[in-house]
């Protein structure tokens, strides 16, 4: 039985900050109501810095005449615990801290930076950074002034103050239920995560913000025997929440899951080869969005003219009846940001409306080159990576179909439910994504258990083949992580159930 | 790295752990420099340079275990942060099977000079290496009138770290890398806009392949993608190119690790000393080749590395058993992952196999997929060309191979004379019998 209320999570161990709960200005997203009437003044006390070292940096990264110049300061706490064979026997801590400094000129940028944040270490990263320009010194501002932001993941509680004999114990019941579940599980794993992340971006504009992002993952994993096969399967939630997040249904619901999809795999047949009609469940599908359109509308491919959407905007490239956004806003969902690395505010953007192309995602010099507002899709990992256009969270609006409905038109193809990874090739616009489980349909009924086959087709083409869009849309619940030129940010994507004509399935028959 | 310097940081570190209760630890401090410099079109689109610095530490307190990472190196904050690392571990609950390597395993390091440092790096300034990634671009700059954009980059790092661990190992390695591109895309057929590239890395940038050779391999990568569709479903041999064989035989390496045998996650459990493959395969992990990308005299544990076998004439030989899983399996330990894997090699070349195939897939890139490692099935994305009378007639993209690795590794029927040295897992070109291709 697992039921333990917020409260069982306070700290217990001597360490940390003795907080109950989080204070107001980091619960606001923007700073207006922080101690000292400086609205970033706790951030500046974080990082060990004021106005003057800012400008002193910035005059050091305009040396040679950059155009314009940022600081990403960044300050991220990291704790993860697991269990396996029954007991929680490991633990790991990261604390990173440091600030990057770019600098450009026209499109091209200049990048640095340090991990350690005193003024004579930052001017030297600037300074390199700076080498991207070569001309005379430009000028710093004189005040900076905050970005007003809303909070899209008011939490009450750091993560600090979560003890972590408190964590053990969870994993504990967690497991105990895992093994309840069914007589076939022979190991389970559990792994939870948790991360607090302070960042302070500040540009040579004069412009400057801060964000807390707190973050979660916990994942579910077992292996269960039957006649002699074995099969593994898992599954996960991740939210920008604190320990509220994990209500005791929640808790329950870990376990369950995970027992369900593993043990379902038995059942499982050899799946299907060839071009077939595939449903697709409201929810986590939502990784076909993210590579079949997604990258494809990162302004920085398009700018460059690399993209297969490079001639399409405005364009129609779906039924009218397709809607696609990418939103930093949900509450609590993985992707979203208050703000994004550059400092521009978080927003809704609608990718595709009614079936037409309507905007790509942008950064700040995307946005330049284009002549459009950025549209808080600036995203870096760390403060060790340049910012580049990120997706956030990509999901389709719901249709006017019904899933049965779907189902029904189906004479043979498969019904694709758990998704593990995807991948896409922006400029021919092929792209992937692996099912680890779903079903076959045959004439118009859910029948046999299908699982392990990689789905391929080619983004526009699919698009146009989106024939049904269900009223169910659903966003994704585990924790996704958007790789791009070597940089990972949290994402999530949702998808209501729809209809894909035909695509290329990878099965054997 | 100044040696004595972060040494003695570390002696600083290990002795404070026991001071505040850790009754074992192990630790690294690694320190790294790394330049990259990008160009796209003839003009510097980013140059990043880049100095960091870490330490992490494993501590072993009352039969408990955790680890810890920071990149905070001033002693007062290492000190807050190892009093709340030895705090936490006393939370956790305790596990007979975390204890440090026996000291036996971390002697017998080979004595091979594996020359993995070079040490001209120091000399490259930021204008050399602007001017390297600038040249890369111009060999293609011209070449073919469907180019849309050309992307080149040259990228360099030297690396150090120090590893400690309580029960006497010291262990030192430093190294340096070098890396050079370029990537191609193409107006093609409608939209669409094939982009293919090719880098290569080595220890040493004498080591590089050349400049010309490189961005001129780029250029045919991405013509060979011109007009690519998706041919009909087959089952067909499938020769894989020696480049990017190691996309197929990697996704091995976790069923073949003892905490996948241990946590019954490996479809290879209980197969040591059977036949897991055809007779041609054999595996070796060499952690002693010179200036090889993977090479190193001991390993995560601190255990002394050695040549071993994988696999010998299909036969598999040996899994890779860290101390941990080694522990709660009983096992001896090997080593807890691969340093260089190399194939033996076969007696054709790829080119000279292709030209006998009546009709079969060659694969030359991948796209997603996945596998599972409990089953051993797969399920994965190919591009590559259709050949036919040993000719290659049709670009494909867009397509997947599907399978069982235990079947998959007892169809391989050839293995050629030609691995690719530029990676870790130096494959030649491999050809497999019987495969799923899907497609329309």
């Amino acid at each position: 039985m697992i039921n333990m209320s917020r409260r069982d999570f306070v700290k217990i161990t001597g360490t940390g900050l003795a907080l109950a709960t989080l204070p107001g200005f980091l619960r606001t997203g923007f700073a207006a109501n922080s101690p000292g009437g400086n609205p970033y003044g706790f951030y500046f006390k974080r990082f060990g810095i004021d106005d003057d070292t800012i400008r002193k940096v910035m005059a050091e990264a305009l040396h040679y005449g950059g155009d314009y110049c940022d600081l990403f300061f960044q300050n991220q706490l990291s704790n993860s615990i697991r269990l396996r064979d029954n007991i929680v026997s490991t633990a790991s801590t990261n604390v990173t801290l440091g600030v990057g400094i770019r600098v450009l000129k026209g499109n091209q940028t200049g990048y640095s930076f340090t991990e350690d944040v005193s003024l004579a270490s930052m001017k030297a990263a600037a300074r390199t950074a700076a080498g991207i320009a070569s001309g005379s010194a430009k000028g710093v501002p004189e005040t900076f002034n905050a970005t007003k932001l809303m909070n899209y993941y008011d939490t009450e509680m750091s993560w600090e103050d979560v003890g972590v004999k408190s964590k053990v114990e969870m994993l504990q019941a967690i497991n105990d239920d895992v093994f309840k579940e069914d007589p076939r599980v022979v190991k389970a794993s559990v792994n939870f995560a948790d991360s607090e992340n302070y960042i302070l971006v500040v540009n040579s504009e004069g412009g400057i913000a801060t964000d807390y992002q707190p973050m979660l993952r916990i994942s579910v994993a077992c292996t269960a025997e039957q006649d002699g096969r074995r099969e593994n399967n898992y599954f996960d939630y991740s939210a920008r929440d604190d320990i509220s997040f994990l209500t005791p249904e929640r808790l329950k619901r870990l376990p369950r899951e995970a027992v369900a999809r593993t043990v379902k795999l038995f059942e499982a047949q050899t799946p299907p080869a060839g071009e077939l009609p595939v449903v697709l469940s409201a929810g986590s599908a939502g990784i076909l969005l993210h590579e079949a359109i997604g990258h494809g509308m990162e302004a920085d491919f398009n700018r460059q003219g690399i993209s297969v959407y490079s001639e399409k905007m405005n364009k129609k490239i779906a039924e009218p009846f397709v809607t696609i956004v990418d939103n930093g806003t949900n509450p609590h969902i993985r992707g979203s940001i208050n703000v994004d690395d550059e400092g521009y505010p978080s927003q809704e953007t609608v990718l595709v409306e009614n079936g037409v192309l309507r905007t790509y995602m942008h950064d700040r010099i995307s946005a330049q080159h284009y002549g459009l507002e950025p549209t808080g899709n600036g995203r870096r990992e760390s403060f060790k990576h340049y910012p580049m256009p990120r997706m956030r969270n990509t999901y389709m609006k719901s249709g006017p179909h019904e899933f049965e409905e779907m189902i029904a038109s189906v004479d043979y193809g498969i019904l694709a439910d758990q998704f593990t990874n995807g991948q896409v090739n922006i400029g021919p616009g092929d792209f992937t994504f692996y099912v680890k489980s779903g079903s076959l349909i045959e004439k118009g009924k859910i029948t046999a258990p299908i699982k392990d086959v990689n789905i391929i087709g080619n983004g526009p083409e699919v698009l146009e083949r989106v024939t049904m869009v269900a009223n169910d849309m659903k966003m994704a619940e585990g924790g996704w992580t958007c790789g791009k030129n070597g940089q990972g940010v949290p994402v999530s994507q949702g998808m209501p159930s729809v209809l894909v004509s035909a695509i290329t399935v990878g099965g054997r028959g | 790295m100044e040696k004595n310097v972060y040494l003695d940081l570390g002696y600083w570190v290990q002795k404070k752990a026991k001071q505040l209760g850790a009754d074992d630890s192990a630790l690294g401090i690694n320190q790294s420099r790394s330049v990259e410099v990008d160009f796209r079109d003839g003009e510097v689109e980013k140059l990043k340079e880049s100095t960091e610095q870490s330490l992490w530490i494993e501590i072993y307190a009352n039969g408990r275990y955790s680890s810890h990472s920071t990149n905070d190196l001033s002693k007062p904050a290492l000190e807050k942060f190892i009093t709340n690392a030895v705090d936490l571990t006393t939370y956790l609950e305790k596990d007979e099977f975390r204890k440090l390597p026996d000291p036996e395993l971390y002697k017998g390091q080979h004595t091979v000079d594996i020359d993995i440092n070079d040490t001209r790096q120091a000399d490259l300034t930021v204008e050399q290496r602007l001017e390297r990634a600038k040249n890369m671009g111009e060999f293609i700059k011209g070449k073919d009138d469907r180019i849309i954009s050309i992307a080149s980059g040259f990228y360099d790092d030297h690396s150090e770290s120090y590893h400690l661990k309580s029960n006497g190992f010291e262990g030192h390695k430093e190294s340096t890398s070098f890396t050079h591109g370029a990537s191609v895309s193409m107006q093609g057929a409608g939209d669409k806009k094939p982009e293919a590239w090719r880098y290569y890395r080595a220890r040493h940038l004498e080591d590089l392949v050349g400049a010309k050779e490189t961005a001129l391999q780029a250029l045919a990568r991405t013509q060979d993608q011109m007009g690519a569709k998706k041919v009909p479903s087959e089952t067909l041999p499938l020769l894989l190119e020696n480049s990017n064989a190691a996309g197929l035989l990697w996704r091995l390496m976790g069923p073949l690790s003892a905490s996948s045998i241990q946590q019954k996650n490996s479809f290879l459990e209980g197969k040591k000393d059977q036949q897991i493959a055809s007779e041609v395969l054999s595996i070796m992990d060499d952690p002693t080749i010179i200036r090889g990308l993977g090479s190193r005299y001991y390993d995560g544990d601190g255990i002394a590395a050695q040549p071993r076998p994988l696999i010998t004439d299909g036969v598999l030989n040996n899994y890779f058993v860290d101390v941990y899983y080694g522990n709660k399996l009983g096992w001896k330990p090997t080593s807890g992952g691969s340093s260089n894997l190399v194939i033996k090699p076969g007696s054709r070349s790829g080119a000279e196999i292709e030209a006998g195939l009546d009709k079969a897939i060659l694969v030359t890139s991948w796209l997603g997929g996945n596998a599972n490692g409990t089953t051993g099935d797969f399920s994965l994305g190919v591009a590559g060309w259709l050949i036919e009378n040993g000719k290659r007639i049709q670009p494909i993209t867009e397509m997947n191979i599907s399978g069982n690795y235990s079947e998959l590794l007892m169809n391989l029927v050839e293995v050629g004379n030609d691995p690719w040295i530029h990676s870790t897992f130096r494959t030649p070109t491999l050809l497999f019998d019987k495969v799923n291709f899907s497609g329309s």
